[in-house]
């Protein structure tokens, strides 16, 4: 294993560290249990909105946390789900008297942590909604497995939802705002390699140098099959199918696409993916009115991609564009 | 018929400290080929934080001891081991309330509250592939028939874990993150199941010592 830390057992407070640091303008990092709020936390009379997730998958969550976006996020240990009282620890530092929204990825950890922690902090008097985010398309057979996996919608998500809350907005009308961009969002994930936990020192699954593991999810879990490596192109065709087909787009709907590197993947490769994805929106009849290309939802040094499209109208596209100040998104201010 | 002390207890959280740090990387093998590869980490994790806990407690009480294994499994593990390890012992404490020492029956009648807990939090059913696989026959083959001694059905438990945990890996997962492999999660031992094989073999060395 080559990476660059001290000690595996050390990454994710040494990481915290190193955030608090850096944007200390903008974040307040709490240890023991860890969470990162805003600065400015709590916020009197808005909508508080507090994520989190195993690390590993940086910059979600603690990146996305500041105006405009989220007010804390829960760290847990690598790809594993924070614990319900770090969730519960966050929430009393950032609830500022108009309710909670627990936007949760659709993993049975996450599920069950951010459930016990809601009852905690009902428990106490404080108003909590959590939205379950699903939109990878590559989960098929929903009836009998966990569900879909929450991936990309995740980000949209918490861009939208952090912009309406500080628009003024009522904890269910965020909470309903989150649900709609989350039924009106798809994702589907490829793998070109794996990647390394760090406490587990090698990677979690082999891959040929010509093969790709299609449909992966964002911890390094295998995906739903493995195929021959494709030429890039190839490659988008396999992702923008499944995701067109599954949203039943129309002709002439405004679309957000996404394109998401998983770590591993230069951004000059996410343009190649951009290029081909627009190319299969706009055949299939969709206006590509707004984008985001980076990597936001990575999994560690795993080499791939990740491609979300969201329907857009007039309510998220101006949520969208409001200001944002956080460490990894920032644009309006 | 022998009862089970709340030393026993105490014992059984203990061995389960090493018991999990020594299994650390089988567990988590298995979770690398259908999951995320930390279920290892995290069992020994939460069970190396346990005995401290217990220790600091004053009294004898089978149920504190329960309880505080519930608090530091849901406060030090995350993902989905966390809750459901957590909740088994949640819930396993309540008809131990009170008491320093459990008959057989009762014994049972703890460990079937813990697994209640567990399928209330999970929703899984056996041949989901998780570990109500290896926990709903086993405490099953823990209740005693005609008299059985308590080494008897503490033998018959362990040997019942352990050939259902094997009885996992043909099975297509249907819960937890294996799930999202479809058929290609067939072929591999779950994680959850050998952790409770693991849990309740700890549970019979303790009785047995």
């Amino acid at each position: 294993m080559k990476k660059l830390i001290n000690s595996p057992e050390n990454v994710v407070t040494e990481a915290l560290q190193g955030m608090e640091a850096a944007h200390g303008d903008l974040l307040k990092v709490h240890f023991h249990p860890n969470f990162i709020t805003r600065a400015d936390a709590p916020v009197p009379g808005k909508v508080a909105i507090v994520s989190g997730g195993g690390s590993g998958h940086e910059p979600m969550h603690g990146g996305f946390v500041g105006h405009g976006m989220l007010d804390a996020a829960c760290p847990g240990a690598v790809f594993t789900s924070p614990t319900p009282d770090q969730v519960h620890a966050a929430t009393m530092a950032v609830a500022g008297g108009k309710g909670v929204l627990y936007i949760v990825k659709n993993y049975t950890g996450d599920v069950m942590n951010f459930q016990m922690a809601a009852e905690l902090v009902l428990a106490e008097g404080i108003p909590v909604e959590s939205v379950i985010i699903d939109d990878d398309v590559a989960v098929q057979d929903s009836t009998w497995t966990a569900g879909r996996r929450g991936v990309g919608a995740t980000v949209l998500a918490e861009k939208i939802c952090g912009a309406a809350a500080e628009a003024g907005q009522s904890l269910a009308e965020v909470a309903s705002l989150c649900r709609k961009v989350n039924a009106e969002a798809r994702s589907m994930d490829i793998a070109l390699n794996s990647c390394t936990v760090p406490h587990v020192g090698k990677p979690t699954f082999e891959l040929a140098g010509d093969e790709m593991e299609i449909g992966v999810g964002i911890h390094g879990e295998p995906g739903r099959r493995r195929g021959k490596l494709l030429p890039a192109d190839g490659i988008v065709e396999m992702l923008m199918d499944p995701i067109l087909a599954d949203l039943p787009f129309k002709v002439g709907d405004e679309v957000l696409l996404f394109v998401d590197g998983l770590g591993g993947t230069p951004l000059i490769e996410l343009y190649i993916v951009y290029r081909k994805a627009a190319e299969l929106a706009r055949k299939a009849g969709l206006k590509v009115t707004r984008n985001l290309v980076g990597s936001y939802i990575t999994s560690l040094e795993m080499a791939g991609t990740a491609i979300t499209l969201l329907r857009l109208d007039k309510e998220l596209t101006g949520l969208w564009d409001a200001p944002v100040l956080t460490p990894a998104l920032r644009k309006g201010v | 018929m022998a009862s089970i002390s709340s030393d026993v207890i105490r014992r059984w959280l203990h061995l389960c400290e090493g018991v999990f740090i020594e299994h650390k990387e089988e567990l988590t093998e298995l979770d690398a080929a259908i999951g995320d590869a930390d279920h290892g980490a995290n069992m020994a994790r939460g069970f190396s934080a346990v005995p401290a806990k217990i220790d600091a407690l004053p009294g004898a009480d089978i149920d504190g001891l329960f309880r505080a294994t519930a608090m530091t499994l849901i406060s030090q593990v995350g993902g989905a081991s966390g809750p459901l390890y957590g909740t088994f012992f949640l819930q396993a404490a309540r008809p131990a309330a009170g008491k320093t020492e459990l008959t057989l029956p009762e014994l049972c009648a703890c460990l079937d509250a813990g697994l209640g807990g567990v399928t209330h939090l999970g929703k899984a059913v056996v041949g989901d592939k998780t570990m109500v696989d290896v926990l709903t026959p086993a405490l099953n083959a823990l209740h005693p028939r005609n008299g059985d001694s308590l080494d008897l059905v503490l033998t018959r438990a362990v040997e019942v874990a352990r050939v259902a945990a094997m009885a996992t890996i043909p099975l297509i997962a249907r819960k937890g993150r294996a799930s999202y492999l479809g058929e290609r999660s067939a072929g591999h031992k779950d994680p959850g199941a050998a952790s409770s094989e693991l849990l309740l073999t700890a549970l019979a060395d303790a009785a047995k010592t």
